[in-house]
This record gives C-alpha cells, structure tokens and sequence, in this order.
C-alpha cells in the first residue's frame, strides 16, 4: 500500500499482526480467512468453515488455539454421537455414594466441531444451544462454559453422502461462515516443499494469553460507527430484504453481526472507526450462509452478495 | 458532581470573550466618566495579559474589594447606582471583572449573557444608524463566542464568524416583522429613568446675553421640514418659540400663560408642511411664522407660540400650517400692552434717555423703529460671536461702549429702546433661516440657526416682527450664520466647509439619517396604521395584528425550518464537498460507482492514474476522517485537500 502521511491510508501496524503472520505460515495462502477467523473470535461469535475435507480446516483450529492460547479439544461428529457426549455425564461415585459429573470436550476455551454435519440433529441442537447461551444444563444443573468460548465447527459440503444439513435457524448462530478452498499454485508448491504443517502448528507458542480476550473483544467493540456507516450497514440490510434474488432477508441479528464482525475488521487493521470498506469485506461470511437464493435450494452464491454490495450505494 | 457548566473553560475561548466584551463595551466609553472608563480599561488590559501569559486569574479576595470600590465610584460620581447612567456604568464594570474571573464554563455563559444585555443599553444613548450597524456587529461577534464556546476546538475563527453572522441573518426577517407588525404604542413601552432625557442642548425659555452665541456653535440639527410646496423665500423663514416679555435687566422670560386666544388675520394662502423636531425638553414647538390656528393636537398661546400638553422628550414628527404675510392681534388686551411697556427701574439711563428723546421728537411709531434701525446699520456696530462681558447696566454698555454683539444684544437693545420710547414691544426666540437638503428636498434647521428678534405692537398692524440683526448684518437673514461672521469668528467646522465635496457628503449623510429618522425611528402608532391600510388592512387592531403576526411567524419559522431540512438533507457539508471532489475527478476521466468506497476508489485511481494519487490520496484521507471517526468536524482540511485536485 501506499506510503503517506495520512493514517488511513497507511497500512498501520494491527494490535495481532504478529499473531496472524504466525497463523499465515501454518495456512500458506490464506491471510485473509485467518483474519476473519479472528475477526469472528473478537467479536465473540463462532466460526462456520465449511469445505472439502484436507483443505486445513482443522489445521487452521489448531493454530489459532495455539496462538492465543487456549485450551482445545476437538470433537469428531459422526452419526451415532450422543449429546452426553459433548456436554458430560454424571456417574455414580461408589466411594463417595454420589453423582459425579465428568465434564465433557464442550468445556474448552477453543472447541473444533469437525464435521458437524455428520451427526443427528438432536446432537447437533446440543452444541448450538451450548454456543448459544454459553452454558450447558445437566441433570438440571446449570454449568457455565469457561470464557472466552470459541467454536469452530467444520463441515463438509452438503451434497456428501451420508450427512444432515443444518437448518437455517441453525447456521445464523454462526457469526461467520468462510470456505478455504484449493490453495494457489505458489502456496500449494511451499506446502508440499515443507509438508508437515500440522504437526509445526502442534509446535505453535502462544502469542496471546487466553484470559486477555475479553479485553481485547471488549476494544473491537469500542471501534467508532459513525452515522453514515450505520445508515449504510441498514441500507445493506434493507436490500437484502427487498432483493428478489433471496427467499429472504438479512434478520436483525444478522445486521448487528455484520456491524460487529467489520468493528473488529478495523480493529485488526488498527484503526479507530469502521469504513464502508470493512462492511463489504466482512459481509459474504456474514451474510451467506444466512441467505437463501430463490433458484436452486442451497445459500446464496458469491455472485449474488456482490450484486447486493453493487446494488447499494454508499450513504 | 461536574456537570456541563461547571466545567473548566477552555483556554483559547478566552480571545472571543474579550472581544465580546470590548465590542459591547466599548460605545460607552464615549460618554462615560473618564475614571471608569480608564478603569475598564485597564482591567481589560490586565485580563489580557493574565491569559497571554498564562498566569493565574486574581482570587476572589482581590476581586471583591475591586468590586466594592468600582460600586463605591459609581455611587461617588452618579449618587445612585440606579438610573441610566449609574446603570449602564455598574454594566460595563461587571463586565470588565467578569473577565477576571473567567474559570468555567458558567463564567463565560454570564458572561455572554450579560453582553447582549449591554448591547440593548446602547439605544438609551443613540439610535443612529452607525449605533445600530455597530450593534449588529457586536451581537454577530458575541453569539460567535457563544458557538466558540460550544463548539469545541474545533470551531475555527472564521468560520465561527461566519456562522454567527448567519444567524443574524436568519434573525433579520423576524426582526422586520416583528417591527413592522408588532402593535405599537405611544410613548416608550417601558418607564425610562429619570435621568435618561438628560443633556439635550437646544433653544430655551429664557434669554440672556450669550444663550444664543453658545447655539451658535453647535451643527447639530434643531429640527427639519418638509414643505408641500416650494420653500418660502429665506427672509420669510422665522421659526417661532418662546416669546419672551419679562425683561428684569438681564434675562428675557416669557409672561406666565394667559388663556385669550390670538388672532390671526391671514394676508396670504396657508403653506403646509411636516416639521420633525428633536428633542428638545420644552413644551412649546417650533413653528413657522405665523402658525395658523385651529390645530388639533395642540395649542397656541396668545405669545402665538404653539404649545404641546408633554414636554418633548423625544424627536417627533408634526403636521403645520403657517401664513408668512398676516396681522396679528390688531386689537390687543391693554394689560398686555403695559405689559410690554414695562422696563426695569432706574436701570439703563442712557439708552431711557435715547429713546424718550426720540419720543419727543417723532409723532409715528413706524418712524422711531426706523430711527432704531437705523442706530444699528449706522454706529459702527458690529455683528460678532464673542462680545465682551456687559455689566448691570447691559443695554447702556451695549448701545453706546462696546457696540459688538450677536442677536440676543440687538433684539433686546431693540426692545428695550422700543418700550422706553414708548411702544409695546417684546422679543421673540427662535431660528431662522436653514438650508435645503439637495438629497431630499427638506429644510434642515440647525442649532447655529437659533435666532431672536423683536415684535413692536403698532396702532392698526398689531405684532409687526422685527429683526434689529438684520440691520447690523443683513447676511445673517439672508445667507445664513456662516456669511454673517468674519472668517475669523470660532465657529463649527462643518458650518464654514465650503468645499463642494464635504458640502455633498454632508448633505447625502444628512438625507440617510433623516430617511432613518423618518421612516425607522419615526414608526409610530399613526404611521402604522397609514402602512397597515397601504396592506390592505382595513382596520388594524391589536387582535388582527396579533393574528397577522403569528401567521407570518409561523411561516417564516416554517420556512427556515424547511429550508433547514432541506439543507441538512440535500447538503451535508461532508458529503457536498466529497461530491465536488468526485466531480473533479471525473473531469480525470475516472468516475466513482456508487457502490465504490473511496478507499477502493483511491486504489483504483493509483492504477488508472497515477498522477493524481497524492493529490486524491489527502482528500480521501480529509473525508474518512470528517465521515466517519468518532469527533471529527473539520471541513477545512478536507476542503483544503479538495482544492489542491487538478
């Protein structure tokens, strides 16, 4: 980018470059889905990745929950997966002659959902109701999940075999749903020169420590919308519900996680107010996976969230 | 607790108070007690350079004995601290120790706050127009502290100045509404103090030697008429006030007032004309000689004096009729006459002793006022402004030592010499002569024009007027003061100016301010009403002006308020000047999607057009900034940026 004098312009120094130029040597050749990865963390959502299998998904998990600092567990869905398996189960303690709860893999700062689609619904309601309220009840008890809590939940694509797709009320719990896709060709050749990227990013030092999220989350939100940007964010909004390209529209909590999501996209590039330029570049992983096209059953393409940013002028 | 008021000012704030103060001060200093204003002066002064230095503002234990002595001065010099005056003065004094005492935010809204009350006491002094222009300007400068004060650091002077004056200028058409419509009332709303019609200078009831040499130095304006018709030849032009027939061996009073009504007995056709006369204090107006009877809103004694029921405390405006050829009293009381018969006893012997010699020997009235006139044109006497100082014999002395004096000596010589050979005569105070305005056509009679003559009472003409001046220096009558006295004499510049120019500029300014006077100052109850007809409006009365009023309010304030929409809607400053640089750069070739954000357009524009990187890259910069950060008004950079595009 250019060199001046004006702040704006200047690609300034982000508070997490050095983490996310960490996070770039694991996943060659895709700064920018690590960058929405932590956007999506500072703002306190969850992360939908959703690609062919062996493209990083997991790799991606890994190295983010090394960096900051969190504890991890990952947890591989599959067809005959219970809910008690994610959450816990209380036993019987025969030396103490009472219920002893053994907590589940939910009770991570970091969890890695691989392959969410795999399971029964009923399994899967366990693990968004458990994102959703950051809690889990238990025999009647209620147990707080640790803070920050963070799920990445992976999945393949739909059409496989053997998968259940998740219900629309189900994917708008996800603050952001990014794909990462084939790598390009110079990415691809570094990767298999080096090989071995996920055992480097087992060998990942953390970078931040897991209790100073808050804090930072807490200064994404702090970032400045001004007016004209939240007349703009409601234009989008409004378009979306107006467009005869989606069955319908963006719901309200759709536009305060696009306001969110681009708070912490200025954030990241270190500046104090958010830009029209944040809310188009976070909006296709806000947005997506929210939207319905009206041909065909499945989200909506790239294509048609792009015509949505080119069908609304900036206020 | 620290709310809003409390808060501590800002320190640059400071320059704008100070001239909010001076601006609104300052007038004042003009006719106020030296003392005081050196006083504010020098506090103003100290206030100045406390904030250039940055020191700490005086403590409270300073400021109250600085307060308690300012007080004890004003009670010391106006022994009151009510009262125009003594008001006006305990003002400007707050005022100046305010600024020593400017900490918060409170301060200075008092501050502010006091100065528009001190703009309003300017009008119990002048109602001029350069009074009135300068008010205007001192009330644009101080709501422009007022926006400073709100506004932050980042209201810039210029254009804080420019938004308080439009906000003068949202205020003019009220303001002309509000004058036009607003149901007058005669008189002032309000009581004036005692004090504020003080120090008028003017013709008065009495005469005696030097009240009117000292008129003659004034270029101030006594009154001005406009006529109907043609002005009536200048040797014709006696404006008639006090007659004065109490002689007491120096000072001329008029007889205390006698109900018979005079009798005028026209010998030419009336001439009609409107007189604005300023404020003089006195209950009788000045009239053109003879003014006719039978007018309505006032009296005419039997001096024939016209006589108002109020004094004149204010300029004001009348309709008169006069006939310049006419017999006045042809048949006069007996009491009046020995009235105007009578001298002071055993004063004057010389000139008793002229007079009855002259008695003797003339059988006919009409000859010895001749004899009379003829002792002035002939002995050697001389028309002057500065005669020397008369003793008690003051006619004697006069007449037959220092022959030099002006008006008063002649007039009153002429009377006396008239009564001591035997016929009524009396002296009469007033102006004469005055001079046409080009510009607008009126008669302007000044101070310098003040003028006093004689009246002899002959058998068969009754009152038959008089002017023993004329005799000495027939120019006074016919060309006015200024040709009358030798170059010599001491007075007003203004009156002896014969350059062409300075004369124009002179009598254009005249006509401004008589158009003002006229139509702005003049606007009373009548000349309402006259305008209100001119409307349409049948019959003016509270209620339908009150409906009238509140209608063009309400549709002015409705307008501002949709122009004020309209405005923010159409014209966010931010996004105006954006657009215009859009359109700027258009004329590059590069034209900005809707959709595009200037941060993708300025990538673009590094790809399409090199050249204007730098140029488009501040202006983005200027804008994001002004747009979009948290507290960001300044236009100036970005405007600044903008004109720096090709």
């Amino acid at each position: 980018m250019l060199e001046t004098k004006f702040s704006i312009l200047t690609k300034r120094a982000g508070p997490l470059d050095h983490l996310l130029a960490a996070a770039g040597k694991i996943i060659l050749g895709k700064d920018r889905e690590i960058r929405q990865a932590l956007a999506c963390l500072l703002s306190g959502g969850h992360l939908l990745i959703e690609d062919l299998p062996g493209v990083g998904k997991t790799t991606l998990a890994h190295a983010l929950a090394r960096l900051l600092g969190l504890n991890f567990s990952r947890i591989q869905f599959t067809s005959d997966l219970l809910p008690a398996d994610i959450v816990g189960v209380s036993i019987y303690d025969r030396e103490k002659a009472a219920f002893r709860f053994l907590p589940g893999p939910i009770f991570s700062e970091l969890v890695l959902a691989d392959e969410i689609n795999r399971a029964t619904p009923k399994t899967q309601s366990a693990l968004l109701e458990a994102m959703e309220e950051q809690q889990v009840t238990v025999e009647g008890e209620t147990r707080s999940l640790p803070k920050p809590f963070f799920v990445i939940a992976t999945q393949n694509p739909a059409h496989q075999i053997g998968t259940f797709p998740l219900p629309e009320s189900q994917l708008d719990r996800f603050l952001m749903r990014i794909e990462l896709g084939y790598p390009d060709r110079l990415a691809e050749r570094a990767l298999l020169a080096a090989g071995g990227q996920r055992e480097r990013a087992d060998q990942l030092t953390a970078v931040l420590e897991a209790s100073s999220i808050p804090a930072l989350q807490a200064q994404a939100a702090q970032v400045h919308a001004a007016a004209p940007l939240i007349d703009y964010v409601q234009a989008l909004i409004e378009a979306s519900r107006q467009s005869p390209t989606f069955q319908h529209g963006l719901s309200p909590r759709a536009g305060l996680a696009l306001l969110a999501a681009a708070r912490s996209w200025a954030w990241l590039d270190g500046r104090e107010m958010v830009l029209p330029d944040d809310v188009q570049e976070v909006l296709p992983a806000v947005a997506r996976h929210r939207l319905r096209s009206i041909q065909g059953s499945g989200m909506a393409r790239g294509e048609d969230i792009a015509t949505l940013i080119h069908n609304v002028p900036i206020p | 607790m620290s709310t809003a008021a409390a808060q501590t000012l800002d320190h640059r704030c400071a320059p704008w108070l100070f001239a909010a103060a001076l601006a609104t001060t300052l007038p004042h200093a003009w006719h106020q007690p030296t003392w005081l204003s050196f006083l504010s002066g020098l506090i103003f002064a100290y206030a100045n350079w406390l904030w250039w230095r940055n020191e700490r503002l005086p403590s409270r234990w300073l400021l109250i004995p600085l307060v308690a002595l300012a007080c004890v001065g004003v009670m010391y010099e106006f022994r009151t601290l009510l009262g125009r005056d003594a008001g006006v003065a305990m003002l400007v004094l707050f005022m100046s120790l305010k600024l020593l005492e400017l900490r918060s935010q409170r301060d200075a809204t008092v501050l502010i706050t006091l100065g528009y009350f001190l703009l309003l006491t300017h009008y119990f002094y002048s109602q001029s127009i350069p009074t009135g222009l300068w008010l205007i300007a001192a009330m644009t400068i101080v709501t422009a502290a007022l926006i400073r004060l709100h506004g932050g650091t980042a209201s810039q002077p210029l254009p804080t100045l420019r938004y308080a004056g439009l906000l003068t200028m949202q205020a003019l058409p009220f303001m002309l509404v509000l004058y036009v419509l607003f149901p007058r009332i005669s008189g002032p709303l309000w009581g004036l103090p005692q004090d504020a019609h003080r120090a008028s200078s003017g013709l008065s009831e009495q005469m005696s030697p030097g009240s009117f040499s000292d008129l003659a130095l004034s270029s101030e304006i006594a009154l001005r008429v406009h006529f109907d018709g043609e002005i009536p030849p200048r040797d014709k032009l006696y404006w008639r006030g006090p007659v004065m027939e109490v002689f007491d061996g120096r000072t001329w009073r008029p007889h205390a007032e006698q109900k018979q009504p005079p009798s005028i007995e026209a010998l030419s056709p009336p001439i009609h004309y409107e007189s604005t006369i300023e404020a003089h204090q006195q209950r009788w107006l000045l009239a053109l000689d003879a003014p006719v009877p039978g007018l309505k809103d006032f009296g005419i004694n039997h001096t024939l004096t016209v006589t108002t029921h109020q004094a004149l405390q204010q300029r004001a405006r009348f309709a008169l009729s006069a006939v310049t050829n006419y017999r006045f009293n042809v048949q006069e009381e007996s009491g009046v006459l020995q009235r105007n018969l009578a001298l002071p006893k055993n004063l004057n012997p010389r000139t008793v002793a002229l007079a009855q010699s002259w008695q003797h020997v003339e059988t006919d009235a009409s000859a010895t006022v001749n004899r009379a006139l003829a002792l002035f044109s002939g002995d050697n006497f001389a028309y002057t402004l500065q005669p020397p100082l008369l003793g008690e014999n003051s006619i004697d002395e006069f007449l037959f030592q220092s022959r030099r004096g002006f008006c008063e000596h002649y007039a009153a010589a002429f009377v006396v010499l008239m009564r001591a050979a035997g016929i009524p005569a009396r002296v009469v105070g007033g102006y004469q002569g005055g001079e046409r305005n080009p510009v607008d056509g009126f008669l302007v009679i000044r101070q310098s024009d003040a003028h006093a003559w004689a009246e002899v009472w002959l058998a068969g003409k009754g009152w038959v007027r008089v002017d023993p001046t004329a005799s000495v220096s027939p120019n006074r009558v016919e060309g006015g003061i200024a040709l009358a006295l030798p170059d010599s004499e001491p007075l007003p510049a203004l009156l002896t100016v014969r350059a062409d120019w300075a004369r124009a500029i002179r009598h254009r300014w005249e006509a401004i301010n008589n158009a003002w006077n006229q139509q702005v100052l003049g606007y009373n109850p009548a000349r309402q009403r006259e305008f209100l007809h001119q409307l349409g409006l049948a019959n003016p009365n509270w209620k339908n002006l009150t409906v009238l009023l509140a209608t063009l309010m309400g549709l002015l304030i409705l307008a501002l308020t949709a122009w004020t929409f309209y405005a923010r809607r159409r014209l966010d400053p931010v996004q105006h000047l954006w657009h215009s640089a859009l359109k700027r750069i258009a004329k590059s070739k590069v034209n900005c999607a809707p959709w595009e954000t200037p941060l993708a357009l300025q990538r673009r524009i590094e790809i399409e057009r090199p050249e204007l990187t730098s140029a488009f890259a501040a202006v983005v910069n200027a804008y994001l900034e002004a747009r979009y950060s948290a507290n960001n008004t300044d236009l100036i950079t970005l405007r600044e940026a903008i004109a720096k595009l090709p």
